[in-house]
């Protein structure tokens, strides 16, 4: 069945605001998380980690662990079986299972602080420990590299020394730059030579981390008939099997994967730490259940973070206001192995404009920090800090409305992205006009206290959307209650935003179907929660399962009523032929004579989704004595296609910009010399809290996905985007000094600012 | 996590006897905000914890025309919430009500706070311009140490083998004093300072001269510094911004920061002289009520 958009508007479900099925859990903490999991017999992992960013394992004495009383079992990456450098999909990532298996557990060498080198079982969390720290590991220690130039630069110790670089198509070893492609169409040189003005600038930004308050955890069971059981936090059960099959090297469907709730992923949760350990110590411990969750300092040091790098950007404009030609070196480091957002951050840089020349050089780095993974729309909040702080100053240099100028220049449908995709119908335009339209656009910043100084930005941004597969099965029960289960791990509400398309192709209330989130055994294939993905995809196979439900229900009603089901209506929720109706919940307590139980499933593989844009206003004041930045007023322009369930994809929208307000201002990896991250604890890795922001005002546009029967596109990653360079822009108009490198903390500020 | 033992003594003697026992494998608990972190990080190994909330004179305020005491386990919220401290007492208000969140000043005790010895403690320096002393019992018997003189360096302090920090007791101000405590953070709370200023002062009776001030100063050396220097350049001085910056010019000079993930040298510096400024306007707001 293929579902396009029906441009139906007298939605009953769709765009109302129910109570999420699983909120009570939430709020009363009764939800099961992978931290509260306990099972009969459980025992505890723990493992030890490199003190060095970059050092050769000489050797690995575990003997006084084993010898210990309590300890089953101990692991180092021996007990790893041997496999393939094979790559699989794992939700916005591809993972190569043979380095993403030495990232989990060190082989010969560490490549960053905190990368685990063994891990021990036993009898309970206490006795692991010890027995951890009782492992003796004797390192050669090597030179660090902490970011892109020193990695970059000639001679530089060389991280992964299988790495066989490719370099625009050319296989290079014996390098840190694990890719280098290029995007390019248009005569660059011709463009830039008609423009009035042609603007060069260089970006650095740090590496920053999710920060999502749970950390990794698993609880694993390697039966003796080699079924394995795994608990894990996650974004995708499906992922965690396939990594952990890949891993361990086991076929994927001995692997069952149980649904626990997640206490925030932001893409961090779509890779596998734990699960592989745990699996291989609970097989040596002769199938106990084993146990092990990470410590905060263990997510910032040896989890997925968002990469750093440098941005070099290079833009003309003709002194009409229009876009000649752009040119962009991407820079990102990938952490300890290969795989960085370079590639998507490609796709994303120059996606707000329309260009007739450009060209897009990514390169791929690797640096002695944790391997990175996906973070909210990987590699754009960086790509949009950069293209969008150039377009800023062209418009001061040239006196351009930054509206009009983007609005003038904004990328539509049939517009080509710098790869060559073309746009279907989008909505930039619409969330500029929404911008320039807007109170907020239209108020006066107003007059700052006494030492302070204000300042307004705005900055827009790109985000693709991902399809995939995904499953949804439904059951309709004797009173009328439709039950549902459905693949995708449930983060930001998706529950609820996946049973109101059910809900509203049946007609009957969201609450009357009750959503479940079943093991990898007992649903069908479903992607990751990633990707903004999810609402849509699933949600239209949600959307599909209930039409085949209401087929299959037309079949039995035309026994009943001796009539063909072609000649049956469904309106609204009630059946209707030839002047008689029923309602569809009345009809589910007389199907027995009709064959019994009525359910549906459907899976679908939407390829392609429609693309999120989105464009932010940030006011701010700056305490031009200490630095410090206060962030006072901030709307939130974003396309959703269709508001499935308003209020939260507005929460959506401002969890994300309250993310990308932190990137800019206090986020950062900050790195010593010898490559280990000083600030690994909340309390000086400085995310926002509740008490730094503002109300974060959002006005939702919704242009229809023509992809999608009501329009839904994904609406989680695009706001994370903006806010880098709309707080940044916003701090130059406070303070009259431009800033090139992330995060623009108080010293930074302090440090433009002296001298004035 | 090193196992150990949970001693929960009811007098003061009871608790200096373990301490003494087991030397710096036992540690005073108090709200545990440091000490639950300390231990589970394995950066202390403690055979013995003693809980000292059952101790009486470790657990009371007082207020009266003698000062203020304040118990060395007492924690911030019954400090912040009393209102006699309040109305006597704002600076020691400001320095409490801003350690952590809600949950932890529920929990942590000033008294812990200063044997912490952090140098961002922002529990320290306001004790310290309220010319407050430690009161100290021991195997040997009891001392008391001002508390500019208690912390020796980053989590050490002048306590001997045995010894418990008892109370903190400070003098009742005179009349017209004024005393403030503010902190630089980037975030507006939950957050440790990247550099902290208190300041007390006494005006003559007209208001328009400084009799004298203390000026301390929080993370930015080993210890909390107290400003002496720059808190005796104000006296007998007139209110004016002349001898408010000259005060703020020397605390600057009184600081020795290090450049740190919470920032550098020369911001620390800079946020000192401006925090200083800020403080002692407070300060003399407060004095002339």
């Amino acid at each position: 069945m293929v579902a396009t958009y029906d441009a139906k508007t007298d939605y009953k479900v769709v765009g109302t605001n129910p109570i999420r099925h699983d909120g009570l859990d939430k709020v009363t903490g009764r939800a099961i998380y992978g931290g509260d999991v306990t099972v009969p017999g459980l025992i505890w992992g723990d493992v030890i980690r490199s003190p060095h960013a970059h050092a050769r394992i000489k050797s690995i004495d575990t003997s006084a662990a084993e010898a210990m009383d309590g300890v089953y079992a101990v692991l180092t990456h021996a007990d790893f079986p041997v496999v393939d450098e094979r790559e699989i999909e794992a939700g916005e990532d591809i993972v190569n299972l043979k380095r993403d298996q030495s990232n989990i557990m060190a082989d010969d060498k560490v490549h960053y602080k905190g990368h685990v080198v063994a891990a021990v079982a036993a009898v309970d969390r206490n006795t692991a420990q010890e027995a951890a720290s009782k492992i003796r590991v004797e390192y050669e220690v090597l030179a660090n590299v902490s970011d892109v130039d020193a990695a970059m630069a000639e001679n530089a110790p060389i991280i992964l020394e299988s790495l066989v670089g490719d370099h625009l198509g050319e296989d290079v070893p014996n390098t840190n730059i694990a890719r280098i492609f290029r995007h390019e169409f248009g005569n660059l040189e011709q463009a830039f030579a008609k423009s009035d003005l042609v603007i060069e600038r260089t970006f650095s930004l740090s590496m920053v981390h999710q920060g999502y308050i749970e950390p990794h955890n698993a609880t694993v069971i390697w039966a003796e008939d080699g079924n394995i059981t795994v608990w894990s936090s996650t974004q995708g059960s499906f992922g965690v099997r396939a990594q952990t099959a890949g891993m361990i090297g086991v076929p994927e469907t001995r692997v069952k994967v149980n649904y626990v709730e997640i206490g925030g992923g932001f893409g961090g949760k779509t890779k596998v730490y734990l699960a592989p350990i745990a699996a291989l110590l609970s097989r040596k411990s002769g199938g106990r259940p084993v146990k092990l969750v990470m410590d905060r300092t263990s997510v910032f040091e040896a989890t997925g973070p968002a990469p750093g790098g440098k941005i070099r950007m290079k833009v003309g404009v003709t002194r009409e206001g229009k876009v000649t030609a752009a040119d962009t070196d991407l820079i990102f480091e990938s952490g300890g192995y290969p795989g960085s957002a370079v590639g998507a951050a490609a796709m994303c840089v120059f996606a707000c404009y329309n260009w007739p020349a450009s060209r897009i050089t990514g390169y791929d780095v690797l640096v002695n920090k944790p391997k990175s993974a996906a973070y909210r729309a990987p590699g754009s909040p960086q790509a949009s800090f950069a293209i969008e702080s150039v377009v800023d100053e062209i418009c001061e240099e040239m006196g351009f409305d930054k509206i009009q100028f983007r609005l003038d220049n904004a990328a539509h449908e049939g517009t080509r992205r710098g790869d060559g995709v073309q746009f279907p119908r989008v909505g930039l335009e619409e969330c500029l006009r929404a911008a320039r339209d807007s109170d907020h656009w239209n108020s006066p910043l107003g007059d700052a206290p006494a030492g302070k100084a204000r300042g307004r930005g705005i900055a827009t941004a790109y985000w693709m959307n991902g399809g995939g597969k995904s499953t949804c099965d439904l059951m309709l029960q004797d009173d009328g209650t439709v039950m549902m289960n459905e693949g995708s791990a449930d983060i930001g509400g998706t529950r609820v935003s996946i049973a109101m398309q059910a809900a509203e192709v049946l007609g009957i209330p969201a609450e009357d179907i009750r959503p479940s989130i079943p093991d990898t055994d007992s649903i069908g294939f479903t992607g990751v929660t990633g990707g903004s993905r999810t609402t849509y995809a699933t949600g239209l196979a949600a959307y599909t399962a209930a039409h085949l439900l209401v087929d299959e229900l037309k079949d039995r009603l035309a026994n009943l009523w001796e009539t063909e089901s072609g000649k049956i209506d469904f309106a609204d929720g009630v059946f209707s032929s030839d002047g008689q109706s029923i309602g569809i919940q009345e009809l589910a307590g007389k199907l027995d004579p009709t064959g019994g139980p009525v359910t549906s499933t459907a899976s679908v593989n939407p390829s392609s989704a429609g693309a999120a844009y989105a464009a932010h206003i940030c006011d701010l004041e700056v305490d031009l004595a200490t630095g410090k930045t206060d962030v006072i007023r901030y709307t939130a322009v974003q396309d959703v296609g269709k508001a499935v369930h308003p209020q939260y994809a507005e929460g959506q929208i401002q969890g994300g910009v309250v993310q990308g307000i932190g990137w800019a201002l206090n986020e950062e990896y900050f790195i010593t010399d010898d490559g280990a991250m000083a600030n690994r604890s909340f309390l000086d890795y400085r995310m926002p809290t509740s008490l730094d922001m503002p109300m974060i005002d959002t006005i939702m546009i919704e242009v229809p996905n023509p992809l999608h029967p009501y329009g839904v596109r994904g609406v989680g990653e695009v706001p994370i985007c903006p806010p880098l360079s709309a707080v940044v822009q916003a701090i130059h108009g406070a303070t009259g000094k431009r800033y090139y490198e992330l995060p623009v903390k108080p010293g930074r500020i302090l440090e433009a600012t002296n001298g004035d | 996590m090193h196992p150990f033992a949970y001693v929960a003594p009811v007098t003061v003697e009871e608790a200096v006897a373990v301490l003494d026992k087991h030397g710096d494998r036992a540690r005073p608990l108090a709200g545990g905000t440091d000490l639950l972190v300390k231990t589970r990080a394995n950066v202390w190994e403690l055979d013995a914890v003693v809980d000292i909330k059952n101790i009486p004179e470790l657990m009371t305020v007082t207020v009266g025309n003698d000062g203020l005491s304040i118990g060395a386990g007492v924690p911030c919220y019954q400090i912040y919430e009393n209102s006699e401290v309040a109305a006597g007492y704002p600076c020691i208000v400001d320095g409490t009500d801003i350690i952590g969140g809600i949950q932890i000043q529920s929990r942590a005790a000033l008294g812990g706070n200063l044997c912490n010895a952090a140098p961002s403690a922002d529990g320290v320096c306001p004790l310290i311009v309220h010319s407050a002393v430690a009161h100290i019992a021991g195997p040997g018997g009891n001392r008391e140490v001002a508390v500019e003189d208690f912390c020796t360096g980053p989590s050490q302090t002048v306590l001997k083998k045995g010894e418990l920090l008892v109370s903190m007791s400070m003098p009742k101000p005179p009349a017209n004093f004024g005393a403030a405590y503010t902190r630089f953070i980037p975030r507006n709370e939950m957050d440790i300072a990247v550099a902290g200023v208190a300041v007390s002062l006494v005006l003559d009776p007209s208001g328009q001269n400084f009799e004298s001030a203390r000026i301390a100063l929080a993370s930015v050396g080993p210890v909390p510094i107290l400003a002496t220097a720059a808190g005796d350049s104000l006296a007998g001085k007139p209110v004016n911004d002349e001898s408010i910056a000259a005060a703020a010019a020397l605390a600057r000079d009184a600081a020795s920061p290090i450049t740190d993930m919470r920032g550098t040298i020369e911001q620390r510096r800079q946020l000192i002289e401006v925090l200083t400024g800020r403080m002692i306007n407070k300060a003399i707001e407060r004095a002339r009520g």
